[in-house]
């Protein structure tokens, strides 16, 4: 274990190897001077514990609550959630899909895991499956059903594919009967999956 | 995303008060994936390189390593990161080489002939 090699294409490194190394990365970094003390431990607990999909919810309930607000959402959504004071949306051209009776939108990256971070924290592991990326494209119903989703033969499925300068994120339904609720109780309902489609929002 | 584009978007997490957690399901699946996360951010943020260009040899890296599932994703990111680092010059090989073998002497010398089997040894992940 003494030879040290790197940067091997399609070297899988073990765990405890890439351990080691992302530790030793890290230090040569600060070392130098490239990286500022305790800036990795900002961004890893922040987008491990705080982000969440919490920004995108709040997106989604105040489209719920203000129609014309949605209807700019829908039209164009990077422009839209700046209004709320949302930054970062990678290149500026995230997609919203309303989902409807009729239409129900699932969003993908065939590629590799292209996901609006800034909106939904971070994705969650299936959705960087292989058996994720290749079958929902294929059979999106089937693979619905298996994540717990059963979307009536009547309703279309469009299967949105991400891309680098493409970032989709899917306006759920508001579920009936939550007309008493705010927008920060709203917010609270709608979940990771039901902004990528694998999920309705429910009470 | 530009250094200052996710300096916002972290400003704004900060700013967001404590909504409930309830789709807060852990996302790495060892610390050091996070870390490697954190790090790429980081170097982001810091100027060091724009987002899109970190991006592109993580999309490289995994088409060109089609992984089965999503394990390996971070080992992707981990190689697209050291790459682009070397490609930047913001680190040379030797000083990454020595810098790994120092690591590994350390484990070695503190854990003896313990570790015959690769593990990911959690004492020594944070």
């Amino acid at each position: 274990m003494s030879e040290v090699e790197h940067v091997q294409p399609g070297h899988l490194l073990s765990e405890r190897e890439a351990t080691l190394r992302t530790r030793a990365l890290e230090s040569l970094l600060l070392e130098k001077g490239v990286l500022a003390d305790g800036a990795v431990d900002a961004v890893a607990g922040i987008y491990e514990n705080d982000v969440g999909p919490l920004i995108g919810a709040r997106v989604i309930a105040h489209a719920w609550v203000d129609p014309a607000f949605k209807a700019r959402l829908l039209a164009d959504g990077g422009r839209a959630v700046k209004e709320l004071g949302i930054t970062g949306i990678e290149g500026d051209h995230l997609v919203v899909l309303e989902n409807t009776r009729d239409v129900h939108n699932v969003v993908v990256c065939t590629l590799c895991s292209c996901y609006p971070w800034a909106l939904l924290g971070l994705p969650p592991r299936w959705y960087k499956s292989y058996a994720y990326r290749s079958r929902v494209v294929i059979e999106p119903r089937t693979v619905l059903r298996e994540l717990g989703l059963d979307v009536p033969e009547s309703v279309e499925i469009r299967v949105w594919d991400s891309s680098s300068d493409m970032r989709y994120m899917v306006l759920p339904e508001r579920p009936a009967r939550t007309e008493a609720l705010g927008e920060a109780e709203l917010a609270e309902l709608v979940t990771r999956e039901a902004m990528i489609g694998i999920a309705t929002v429910s009470t | 995303m530009s250094g200052r584009a996710i300096e916002g978007v972290i400003a704004d997490m900060a700013g967001s008060s404590a909504l409930p957690r309830r789709n807060g399901e852990l996302v790495f699946s060892a610390p050091w994936e996070s870390r490697a996360f954190g790090v790429a951010v980081s170097l982001c943020q810091e100027g060091v390189y724009e987002w899109d260009d970190f991006r592109s040899l993580l999309i490289d890296e995994i088409a060109a390593h089609e992984p089965e599932d999503g394990e390996h994703y971070y080992q992707r990111w981990f190689a697209s990161l050291e790459r682009l680092l070397l490609d930047r010059e913001v680190v040379t090989e030797a000083e990454l080489t020595a810098r790994y073998a120092e690591f590994e002497a350390d484990v070695e010398a503190e854990h003896g002939h313990e570790h015959e089997h690769d593990h990911t040894d959690e004492r020594r992940s944070t």
